[in-house]
C-alpha cells in the first residue's frame, strides 16, 4: 500500500431539486488501501458512489483517476477502465445460473483487453472461468451452488456474486456497498479474508459500511459523511474518539437534556 | 396574425387530446394504447343518440360522456389491473383493446364520410380580419376552462390531491390510505372523458372517421413525450409548441406535412432531450 | 446418453422440421401453398418479436415496420435498378436492418415503454406520410416486382429461411452475446457497471430482429409481385404478438406454432373483414389477462414431466 493518490474527487456536489445529498466532498484514495465511508442513512453516502462511478450526473466538482479527469464520463466507461462497484440492493441476473451470471462480465470489452481475473476473456473458456472466480470468492466447486439459478441463492452467496461480478473485470478499485449488511457473523468472519486476500492482490477498496466493527478491523482509513458534507477523516481509532463523530451518531448533550427534562 | 390565430385553436385541440393519456399515464404508469378508439367510440356514441336516438345534443353529449368513462373504467378494471406492474403484458393488453375497439368499429359499418356531428353554434366572427368560427372559439375557451378545471381539481379536492399523491410515489400514496386501485380507475375514467369531451368538441369540425383515432393517438403521444410522460403541464406546454409548429408547416411546407411534425417532435425530443419539457423522469440519464 | 433420451431430444425436432417441409407438397391446392408462404413470412416477424419481447425486453408493437422497410427496399431494387430476387432479398434484408436499427436508435438508451411507442408509431406515420407525400408510389404502390424463378423456390425458401432463423435465434441465446441480451432484459445497471455500453447491445438485437422482418418482407414482395403501403397494415403489427403469446412466449417455437395456428383462422375470416383483428385481439387481451402460458410453454412442461417418467 503506497501513498500515492490513485482516485481524487475533489467537491462533489449533486442536488435534487434543492435537496443537497452530497454537499462538496472531496476524497482522495491512496493506491492499494482500503477506505471506509460510514455516516448514518441518508448521509449520501449511496449517492456519492454513484456520482463517482457514473450513474448519476454530479451538479459540480471533479474526479481524477490517475490523474485523468473522469467527471461526467458514463457508466459503462468508467467500469471500463477498472472502476467497478457493488450494489446495495442485490439484482443478479435472476434467470441464469450463478456462473453464468460471471459470463457477462467477462463478456465486456475490459475482460477481453486484460484477460480477465485468472484469465478469460479471449483465452480462456468463459464458462470455466466464471467457475473458478467463483471458487475464489467462496462458492465451494463440487457443489451444486454455482449451477443454482440466480434467484434461489440466499444473501451471503448473492454478496459474494455481487463480489465477483466486480473481480471478473480485473478491476483497480471496488466500491463495495453495504457488503457486511444482512450478514449473519460467521458469513462476515469467512469474508473478512476474502477483502483482505483482495487487498493483497493490489486492489484498491472503498468500502460503505455500518457495521463499525467489522469494518474497523480491515479499513486503513475512515471517513465520515453526514447530510451530504465530510465531517472527519483519518484512521479507525482517531474517528472512533472524535467528538464531532459521537456526535453525529449518538447526537449532542442538548438534545439529551431536553429529553430528560421532557 | 393567422398564424397566431390558427395556431391557438390547433394548440388547444391538441392539449385536449392529449391531457387524457397524460393523466392516465401520470398516475398508473400504464400507456393508454386505447386512447383513440375512446376518442371515436364516443363520437359515435354521442351521433347514435343525437341522429338515432334522437335525444337533445347536449344531453346526447353528456350522456355519452357518462359511458365513455365507465367504458374506461371497466377496461381497467377487468383487464388491465390484472396484468399491472408486468410492462410487456400492460402494453399489449392496452394496444390490443384499443386495435379491437377501432377495427371492430371499421368493420361494424361506420365507415366514409357519412357520419357527422353539428357545430354547437353556427355562424363565424371576424377577428383582425380572419374569419373564425364560434365552434372553434367554443373550443378555446372550453379548452381553456378544462385546464384551468383540471388544475384546481387535483390541487383542491380530495381526490385530486389523491390522484396527484400516486402520481408522485405510489407506495407512498398506499401508505397515507389511499386505494391505489380505485385512484387508478377513477384515473382511467377521467383520461377516457376526457377523450370523450375532446371528441365532441373536436369531430363537428370534420367527420366521424375511424382513422381519426389512430391520429388521435399518434398526436397525443407526440405531445405527452414532448412534454414528458407524466406532466400535465408539460404536456400543454408541450401541445402549444407542436400546435404551433404544424401550423406553421402548414403554412409553408404545405398542409400533407402534419403528420411529419409529429414523428419529427418525437424523435428529436429522445435524441435531445429524453425526459420531455417537464419530464418527471428526468433521472432518465441520472437514474440508478 | 441412452437411445430413449436421445430420442427424447431429437424426436420433437426432427418431427418438426420434416413436418414443415412435406407440407407444402401435401397442400391441396395452390391457394393453399401460398397460405403456407404467408405464414413462414408471419413466423419471421413473430420470431422477431419473441426475441425482442423476452430475450432483450424491448417490446415491439409495429412489426409492420420492418415489414415495409425490407418490402419496399427490395422494389425498389427490383424495379428501379433492375436487380433480380436473387440479389434484392439478401441486400433488402442487410440495408432495410441497417435502416431500421438507426431509426430506432433514439429510443434505445431509454425505458422499454419508449420503443414500444415508437415501434407503434413508425406504421402509422409512414402510411400516412407515403399517402400524403404520393412518393414511393402512394396508395397505389409499387407494381411489376418480379417473382421467384420457380414456383417451389418461392415455397421452400421461406420455409427453409423460417427453420435456420428459429434454430439459429435458439443458439443464440445461449451464447455469451445471448446471455448478454438476456443479462440487460434483467438489470441493465448492472450490465452498465460490467462495462458494456448497454446502447449497443440493444442496437445489435434490434439489428437481427429487424433482418428477421425485413427478409419477411422482401420474400412478400416476390411473391404477391407488388408492394404498397398495405404492408404497414396493423395485421403485420398484431398478429405475430397474438401468435407468440397464443403459442408460447420465450420458446421461439411457439410464435412458430402460433402462426401455424392463426394465418390459416385468418385467411378462412377473410370474408369478414377486419372483424379479424377484431379477433386476434380478444383472443390475444384473454390469453393475457388469464395468465395462459401458451401451448408450447404447456408443451414442453408435459414433455419434460413425461421425459422424467419413472415407472416404479
Amino acid at each position: 500500500m503506497s501513498n500515492q493518490s490513485i482516485l481524487q474527487v475533489q467537491d462533489a456536489t449533486k442536488s435534487f431539486g434543492g435537496i443537497m445529498a452530497v454537499n462538496r466532498v472531496s476524497l482522495d484514495v491512496h493506491a492499494g488501501e482500503i477506505l471506509g465511508i460510514i455516516g448514518p442513512n441518508g448521509s449520501g453516502k449511496t449517492t456519492l458512489i454513484n456520482c463517482v462511478t457514473g450513474f448519476i450526473r454530479m451538479t459540480s466538482g471533479t474526479v481524477l483517476f490517475r490523474g485523468r479527469n473522469i467527471t461526467g464520463k458514463p457508466a459503462h466507461k468508467i467500469a471500463d477502465m477498472g472502476i467497478t462497484r457493488t450494489f446495495q440492493i442485490m439484482r443478479p441476473y435472476y434467470s441464469l445460473p450463478s456462473y453464468k451470471n460471471l459470463v457477462i462480465p467477462l463478456f465486456s470489452p475490459r475482460a477481453k483487453r486484460t484477460g480477465g481475473w485468472r484469465g478469460g476473456g479471449k483465452l480462456g473458456d468463459r464458462n470455466t472461468v466464471g467457475i473458478d472466480i467463483l471458487e475464489e470468492i467462496g462458492f465451494e466447486r463440487d457443489s451444486f451452488v454455482p449451477y443454482k439459478i440466480a434467484s434461489t441463492l440466499p444473501t451471503g452467496y448473492l454478496k459474494r456474486l455481487e463480489l465477483a461480478r466486480c473481480l471478473a473485470l480485473k478491476p483497480e478499485i471496488i466500491f463495495c456497498d453495504e457488503v457486511f449488511s444482512g450478514l449473519s457473523m460467521s458469513e462476515i468472519a469467512s469474508m473478512i479474508p476474502l477483502i483482505e486476500r483482495l487487498q493483497m492482490d493490489g486492489i484498491t477498496l472503498i468500502m460503505i459500511e455500518h457495521r463499525l466493527r467489522e469494518l474497523f478491523r480491515v479499513a486503513n482509513r475512515v471517513m465520515v459523511l453526514n447530510f451530504g458534507e465530510k465531517v472527519v477523516e483519518g484512521s479507525p481509532e482517531e474517528v472512533m474518539a472524535d467528538d464531532k463523530v459521537k456526535e453525529v451518531y449518538f447526537g449532542s448533550e442538548e438534545v439529551e437534556e431536553v429529553m430528560s427534562h421532557a | 396574425m393567422d398564424i397566431l390565430i390558427y395556431g391557438t385553436i390547433n394548440s388547444i385541440a391538441l392539449a385536449l387530446m392529449a391531457l387524457g393519456f397524460a393523466l392516465v399515464y401520470g398516475i398508473s404508469r400504464v400507456p393508454n394504447f386505447a386512447h383513440g378508439a375512446l376518442y371515436v367510440i364516443s363520437g359515435f356514441v354521442t351521433w347514435t343518440f343525437l341522429r338515432a336516438l334522437h335525444v337533445h345534443y347536449l344531453l346526447s353529449i353528456l350522456l355519452a360522456m357518462i359511458i365513455i368513462g365507465a367504458v374506461g373504467a371497466l377496461i381497467y378494471q377487468f383487464i388491465l389491473i390484472r396484468v399491472r406492474g408486468m410492462a410487456i403484458s400492460e402494453i399489449i393488453a392496452s394496444y390490443a383493446i384499443g386495435l379491437a375497439i377501432l377495427e371492430a368499429l371499421r368493420w361494424g359499418g361506420f365507415k366514409g364520410m357519412t357520419y357527422t356531428l353539428p357545430v354547437f353554434v353556427e355562424g363565424s366572427v371576424t377577428i383582425s380580419g380572419i374569419p373564425v368560427d364560434f365552434h372553434r372559439l367554443l373550443v378555446v375557451g372550453i379548452g381553456v376552462a378544462v385546464v384551468a378545471f383540471l388544475w384546481l381539481f387535483t390541487h383542491y379536492t380530495r381526490i385530486g390531491l389523491a390522484l396527484r399523491g400516486m402520481a408522485q410515489d405510489e407506495r407512498a400514496a398506499l401508505m397515507l390510505g389511499i386505494d391505489s386501485d380505485l385512484m387508478a380507475v377513477v384515473a382511467m375514467a377521467l383520461g377516457s372523458m376526457l377523450a370523450g369531451l375532446s371528441a365532441v368538441l373536436l369531430l363537428p369540425l370534420g367527420n366521424i372517421v375511424v382513422e381519426a383515432g389512430y391520429n388521435v393517438l399518434i398526436l397525443a403521444i407526440a405531445v405527452c413525450i414532448v412534454g414528458g410522460l407524466g406532466s400535465w403541464m408539460g404536456a400543454v406546454l408541450a401541445a402549444f409548441l407542436i400546435g404551433f409548429a404544424q401550423i406553421l408547416t402548414v403554412k409553408y411546407l404545405g398542409s400533407h406535412y402534419q403528420m411529419v411534425v409529429a414523428l419529427l417532435a418525437i424523435i428529436f425530443t429522445l435524441i435531445l432531450r429524453p425526459s420531455g419539457l417537464f419530464g418527471q423522469q428526468k433521472e432518465l440519464e441520472e437514474r440508478v | 446418453m441412452s437411445l430413449r433420451e436421445l430420442s427424447y431430444l431429437t424426436l420433437p425436432r426432427l418431427v418438426l422440421i420434416v413436418g414443415i417441409l412435406i407440407l407444402p407438397l401435401v397442400m391441396p391446392s395452390m391457394y393453399w401453398q401460398r397460405v403456407i408462404s404467408i405464414v413462414c413470412i408471419y413466423s419471421l416477424l413473430a420470431l422477431s418479436f419473441d426475441f425482442l419481447a423476452h430475450f432483450v425486453g424491448l417490446v415491439s408493437l409495429g412489426g409492420a415496420f420492418f415489414i415495409g422497410t425490407g418490402g419496399y427496399l427490395a422494389a425498389i431494387l427490383n424495379t428501379s435498378f433492375g436487380l433480380p430476387p436473387v440479389l434484392t432479398i439478401p441486400i433488402s434484408t442487410l440495408l432495410g436492418a441497417v435502416i431500421c436499427t438507426v431509426l430506432l436508435l433514439p429510443c434505445l438508451p431509454l425505458r422499454g415503454v419508449y420503443f414500444a411507442i415508437v415501434t407503434l408509431m413508425y406504421p402509422l406515420v409512414l402510411t400516412r406520410i407515403i399517402e400524403a407525400l404520393n412518393v414511393l408510389g402512394g396508395t397505389d404502390g409499387i407494381m411489376g416486382v418480379a417473382s421467384f424463378a420457380n414456383r417451389w423456390i418461392e415455397q421452400y425458401f421461406v420455409l427453409v429461411m423460417v427453420l435456420v432463423s428459429m434454430f439459429g435465434l435458439r443458439r443464440l441465446v445461449n451464447l455469451d452475446i445471448g446471455l448478454v441480451f438476456r443479462a440487460v432484459k434483467d438489470n441493465d445497471q448492472a450490465v452498465k457497471a460490467s462495462g458494456m455500453n448497454i446502447t449497443y447491445y440493444k442496437a445489435i438485437a434490434v439489428f437481427i430482429a429487424s433482418a428477421l422482418g425485413c427478409l419477411g418482407g422482401a420474400c412478400l414482395v416476390h411473391i404477391y409481385m407488388w408492394s404498397g403501403i398495405s404492408q404497414f397494415a396493423l395485421d403485420f403489427s398484431i398478429l405475430p404478438i397474438a401468435a407468440t403469446v397464443i403459442g408460447g412466449a420465450g420458446t421461439l417455437v411457439g410464435p412458430v406454432l402460433g402462426c401455424f395456428i392463426l394465418v390459416p383462422i385468418s385467411e378462412l375470416l377473410r370474408a369478414f373483414g377486419t372483424l379479424r383483428i377484431v379477433f386476434y385481439c380478444l383472443i390475444l387481451v384473454g390469453f393475457i389477462v388469464f395468465r395462459s402460458e401458451g401451448i408450447m410453454v404447456y408443451g414442453q412442461r408435459k414433455y419434460h414431466q413425461f421425459e422424467r417418467w419413472v415407472e416404479i
